[in-house]
């Protein structure tokens, strides 16, 4: 990577980052109540705060969280969760390539350290800024670099909180886990094609654990999903269009 | 505060696998151009592995489960996030008590 090129007019990095902080605060609120049951959900599991807050700090990604969540069982699967976790986050490879060629001004290594805390929002916030303006480091850092403060935060005071609780089932916590997932899946509807590879997941998920048991349930499901998605979507050149 | 060793282990795979597919954009620019099938097969991935984890809640636990995923995946078409997971966990508590 080469050097950062001087923009032709200065850019004001106060503005940038009041920018940045204005655009990712509603996200942190947002993130705030799902970052507690996170870490409620942990200490169901038998999780420490430490734990918990320390899984947050380092993977960083809801989705991927939850999903080994609902996975964890004890002794811990640890090839299912990695490759859990690598089938929910593989479409960050995508969103960091569409994304990279728009940090211009960034050097590599603002690169490798920024996409550390690279998640939808901050993405897609990013990726509607840089619609009208360049991207800087400033604006940047502050939309995706200040959500980690509210996730890990939240995390730890509902690991907390959620081992005071008792069994969560009780109160129907344990179906919290379901009913994201279902909130989540919603966001990727897009017609026909999500159809088809929800429907077909679902099947063979539910019929794989009614067979065999975990973990093989969600590498089957979600292979036969995936499959499903590539024979419902129109053959040819053009994206796919909401049906 | 207490760490168990395999639960580091499994933390720290996922967070190396997680950093992976951030920063793997980075060196693909300009040679990941998917399209059509392929780009309809990739978009699914989310949407696919969460409902393979869920399934066996929602259609292999009890009718109770499986109604109130049915009452939650209605109100995710209209509710915000936080919203829905409300409903969902309300109706679960109700449809369980109607079980016995």
């Amino acid at each position: 990577m080469n050097k950062p090129f001087a923009p032709s007019a200065p850019v004001d990095m106060a503005r940038e980052r009041a920018a940045g902080i204005r655009d990712i605060m509603p996200v942190m609120v947002a993130a705030a109540p799902i970052g507690l049951l996170f870490g409620a959900l942990c200490a169901g599991k038998g999780l420490s705060p430490a734990e918990a807050g320390l899984m947050s700090v380092l993977v960083f990604a809801g989705g991927a969280q939850f999903a080994a969540l609902e996975l964890w069982t004890w002794p811990v699967p640890i090839a299912t969760l990695a490759f859990s976790t690598l089938l929910i986050n593989a479409r960050h490879i995508l969103m960091g390539a569409s994304l990279a060629p728009k940090m211009r001004s960034f050097s590599l290594g603002q690169k490798l350290a920024g996409f550390y805390v690279l998640t939808d929002e901050s993405w897609a916030l990013a990726e509607r800024r840089a619609k009208d303006r360049p991207l800087t480091p400033a604006y940047w850092f502050a939309v995706a670099g200040l959500l980690p403060l509210s996730w890990v935060g939240a995390t730890i005071a509902g690991a907390v909180l959620g081992s005071f609780l008792g069994d969560p089932a009780r109160i129907g916590a344990d179906f919290a886990f379901t009913a994201l997932f279902i909130g989540l899946i919603a966001g990727f509807w897009n017609g026909r094609v999500s159809a088809a590879a929800i429907g077909a997941s679902a099947a063979v998920s539910a019929a794989t654990y009614f067979a065999f048991g975990p973990p093989w349930h969600v590498a089957a499901g979600a292979l036969t999903g995936i499959a499903a998605a590539y024979v419902a979507a129109p053959a040819g050149e053009e994206p796919p269009e909401a049906a | 505060m207490t760490i168990d060793p395999t639960t580091l282990a499994a933390i720290l795979a996922m967070a190396v696998i997680t950093y992976l597919t951030r920063i793997a954009g980075i060196f693909l620019v300009g040679r990941l151009a998917l399209s059509g099938r392929a780009k309809a097969a990739f978009d699914a991935i989310p949407p696919a592995v969460l409902v393979a984890v869920i399934a066996p809640t929602a259609l292999a636990t009890g009718w109770p489960e499986t109604l109130a995923a049915l009452v939650t995946a209605v109100a995710a078409t209209r509710l915000p996030l936080l919203a829905t997971i409300a409903v969902g966990v309300a109706s679960v508590v109700l449809l369980r008590m109607i079980a016995g």
